[in-house]
């Protein structure tokens, strides 16, 4: 597949306290959906304004298709002239125009008169069609948002940004809305960049997630990737809980630890740090004849319906546990933690 | 924390004085029409037909037109560049659209008046003469940067309140800045335009000061040259009428196109700081407008009074001066006690027992304020000539009338510092034993305290520039600073009015500070 949106290098701050985007470099592929995952303040929505325009970049490239340069040092294309749909966090609906013509607003390539068929169009696509003639202030949450992914698309952009874009939609109608936004996407064969804090939307949502740190960009891959192959411990912990653990490696891929011998995703040696996921963990009723792994005490329970979350103490450290909800352990009782896949050696802090 | 409307009728003690305050608002207007239609048949087909009427409103409308096309191009690029351009000194030049506030309309009429003519400041310094303004010119120049704030502030607010998204979202879709801005924010400056081109056009109907020396024959001043000059009080209480006529008629218009045109702020609030657009080679024609603006509309009316102000021995007029200065204290002091008096009921009714009742009750209120001058004064001179001839050119009329009729302008700040002050208080006095009107007192009332002030100093400084209703209302012989300035600019002393005008300017720009830093302190 070919690159779409190469961005390079990409920086920018605002004050002295220095930069807010600190030399992002990645790329978007046709028809891809890629999400910058990251905490509030992470400078991923100032990263999705200097792609759309809105901002100007200190250092670094904005690249669309093979060779159309919109953003360095010394070039800006302004917003209007980048062909690039733009999704706000609020939506940001022209208020005094009813919903079809917020949609026609941007098609101004075509002739007056067929705008409103095509927007019309559009809006059918978004199962926004019966609402045509209303206004924003009429719509619920969820519906402005329709709209507003509607008015983004209809000038058929090859790229469009999101920037936080289901945040403002309550937890049951973020996750249908999310499903029929990436379809209708998809459909379109558009790519899009979506900026999000939240990672459960990252994972389901994107093809490829990018997650940054303080302004730079830790881990790039799919999302199974990120969750299942962290490489950094900011990485592991943002993208759902873990368990962390410092092991002294031998230059192979597997080690004795205080849950016994383990695998390492990769040979490694001297003290390092590794995570591995609460679900990749299971637990054992203690018998007394363990050999090599040390004996746990459940501390506490969190019972959640498909699964069950213990916390489990072994020689002093804290370790989760995801298992099935029929194994039943009570609080108290001595267990011994089994892994079922190798740990991941992750790189100390860069 | 939500705060309920209560439904529950307000208490007596509240209700009685503000349905007083209701009628002593209408119960004048009323005696207007008593005169107007007392008139024989014949008498009334005679006046309200005349073809004079005609041209009167000919003229007043041709002027409020004027007024409002000269403040749309005045106070709307003044206001786009000072919240969407990058420019140096952003509050300076805030600051500049809000001056001429400070200049009530026959000060600033004064001032140009006294720039032109053969022995005017202009010739006097450069030799030159220009004409001095008068007519109908003369009253569009003067009224249009005495109003023009007006419409600033209001389109001011509403290019900060716009959601800075919509005008980048606008940008995402292909429009460039222009047409950003004649297609999304200009149609969503409507609600500002409406309700800015409605205090507009209330101040220039009511507008007596300026035409009346600018000699331009709209209805305020025509009910003027009636009342003083031809002593008709039917054919003056028919101008007065018609005057009314106007501006409910603007009212309604205003109402009626705004309800079609009120946007809702979608989004939840401005999330990230606005970016300011670069001039660019519009740097020069921008620079040159504000400095054009400040020489005409600030440079050159303080300049001419300044120079008349040093043109004039400080001694010879000393006397007048006091003694009209006390008048004036003598008359507004008073009414800024009594009006705030009033406007406490008033305004703890409309917050507190919000209802359908309240709201007419708060409404006649607002009429006092949006009746023009001139005619809320003769109403006044029928009704006590009616009902209570003692009253008649007494400094208690001249009070009682300011008060009711700077009522709204009192109610205000007091309303804003109610909202500050929640029922829950009152309740938990009441819940620790205090009857509901002691815990007004002890409770909220003491929480008033900086919006009483604020009302009593707004309605006193008012007062003190009132020029209408003074001129109808006042005792014989009873000279007020606002009476001087416009009887020796009348009679083209610009000298002798010097002090007095000064003196108002002082006072106004007082008041105009004192608006400007609670609205300020509220942002």
């Amino acid at each position: 597949m070919n690159q779409l949106l190469t961005v390079k290098n990409l920086t920018k701050a605002f004050d002295d306290t220095g930069p807010v985007v600190d030399s992002l470099t990645f790329s978007v592929k046709e028809n891809e959906i890629f999400a910058l995952l990251g905490p509030s303040g992470c400078g991923k929505t100032t990263c999705l304004r200097l792609i759309a325009g809105f901002e100007r970049a200190d250092e670094g490239e904005v690249t669309v298709g093979q060779d159309r340069l919109l953003e360095s040092p010394d070039r800006h294309v302004a917003p209007q002239d980048r062909g690039i749909g733009f999704v706000f966090q609020d939506y940001a609906l022209f208020p005094h125009l009813s919903v079809i013509e917020n949609v026609a607003f941007g098609l101004t390539d075509i002739p007056k008169y067929k705008r409103h068929v095509f927007a019309e169009e559009v809006l059918c696509r978004t199962g926004m069609g019966d609402y045509k003639d209303r206004n924003p202030s009429e719509l619920s949450g969820g519906q402005q948002q329709r709209v507003a992914l509607a008015r983004a698309i209809a000038p058929k952009p090859k790229l469009v940004l999101l920037d936080e874009p289901f945040s403002n939609l309550d937890a049951v109608l973020r996750d249908t809305t999310r499903k029929e936004v990436r379809s209708i996407l998809k459909k379109a064969g558009m790519s899009a960049l979506l900026v999000t804090h939240d990672q459960e939307e990252a994972l389901s949502f994107a093809d490829r997630i990018a997650v940054m740190n303080d302004g730079q960009i830790e881990q790039i891959g799919t999302p199974e990737e990120v969750y299942y192959q962290p490489r950094t411990k900011f990485v592991a912990q943002f993208l759902g809980r873990t368990n962390l653990f410092h092991v002294d490696a031998s230059g192979k891929d597997e080690v004795t630890t205080e849950l016994g011998r383990m695998r390492l995703n990769c040979n490694a040696s001297g003290r390092v740090l590794c995570s591995i996921r609460p679900e990749h963990l299971t637990l054992e009723k203690a018998n007394g004849a363990e050999v090599d792994a040390g004996v746990g005490t459940i501390v506490s329970r969190e019972f959640k319906g498909h699964d069950i979350t213990y916390h489990v103490v072994l020689n002093g450290e804290k370790y989760l546990v995801h298992t099935d909800n029929r194994l039943l352990f009570d609080p108290e009782e001595k267990v011994i933690i089994k892994p079922l896949e190798s740990a991941v050696v992750l790189q100390e802090d860069i | 924390m939500t705060l309920l409307p209560k439904k529950k009728t307000p208490p007596w003690y509240l209700l009685i004085p503000v349905l007083l305050i209701s009628i002593g608002v209408l119960l004048p207007l009323f005696y207007l029409l008593i005169r107007a239609f007392g008139a024989s048949g014949e008498t009334l087909n005679e006046v309200v037909l005349r073809t004079r009427n005609l041209r009167l409103l000919v003229n007043t409308l041709l002027l409020t037109g004027g007024v409002l096309v000269m403040d749309t191009f005045l106070a709307l690029p003044l206001a786009y560049l000072s919240t969407r351009c990058s420019v140096a000194a952003r509050k300076l030049i805030t600051l500049l659209g809000v001056i001429p506030l400070a200049m009530p309309g026959y000060v600033m009429a004064y001032a140009f008046m006294g720039l032109g003519g053969y022995n005017g400041t202009f010739y006097q310094w450069f030799g030159l003469t220009l004409p001095r303004p008068s007519g109908f010119w003369g009253s569009l120049l003067v009224l249009s940067i005495c109003t023009f704030p007006y419409l600033y502030l209001n389109l001011r607010t509403a290019l900060l309140g716009m959601d800075p998204s919509i005008e980048e979202a606008s940008r995402s879709l292909g429009h460039d800045a222009k047409s950003t801005f004649f297609k999304v924010i200009l149609p969503q400056l409507k609600p500002a335009f409406l309700a800015g081109f409605l205090l507009v056009s209330l101040h220039v109907f009511g507008d007596f000061g300026t035409v009346s020396l600018m000699r331009f024959e709209t209805f305020s001043y025509a009910l003027y040259l009636q009342y003083v000059a031809a002593y008709d009080r039917i054919y003056a209480a028919w101008l007065a009428l018609m005057l009314l006529a106007l501006t409910t008629a603007a009212l309604i218009l205003e109402y009626r196109l705004l309800r079609k045109a009120i946007f809702y702020r979608l989004g939840r609030g401005a999330s990230r700081e606005r970016k300011y657009l670069d001039l660019g080679r519009w740097k020069v024609p921008a620079y040159s407008f504000i400095g054009t603006y400040s020489l005409v509309a600030i440079i050159l009316p303080l300049s001419s009074i300044g120079f008349w102000l040093n043109e004039v021995s400080l001694a010879d007029l000393s006397g007048g001066l006091l003694s009209s200065f006390r008048n004036s204290v003598v008359a507004s002091a008073p009414a800024a006690l009594l009006t705030t008096v009033m406007a406490i009921p008033i305004a703890y009714i409309g917050v507190r027992f919000k209802g359908k009742f309240t709201n007419i009750l708060e409404r006649v209120a607002y009429l006092g304020y949006a009746t023009p001058p001139l005619a809320f004064a003769l109403a006044f001179v029928f009704f006590s000539l009616y009902v209570s001839p003692f009253l008649y050119q007494t400094l208690l009329l001249l009070v009682i009338a300011y008060s009711l009729h700077f009522l709204a302008e009192g109610i205000g700040p007091i309303r804003s510092s109610l909202y500050q002050a929640p029922p829950q208080l009152e309740d938990a006095a009441k819940s620790l034993g205090y009857s509901s009107f002691k815990s007004f007192v002890k409770v909220t009332l003491p929480l008033l305290k900086g919006g009483i002030i604020a009302s009593a100093s707004l309605v006193f400084l008012s007062a003190m520039k009132e020029l209408s209703i003074t001129f109808l209302l006042s005792p014989i012989g009873f000279n007020t600073l606002a009476l001087d300035v416009w009887s020796y600019t009348g009679e083209a002393m610009f000298a002798e009015a010097a002090p007095f005008a000064f003196t108002i300017l002082i006072f106004s720009t007082l008041f105009v500070g004192l608006l400007f830093t609670r609205e300020w302190n509220k942002t």
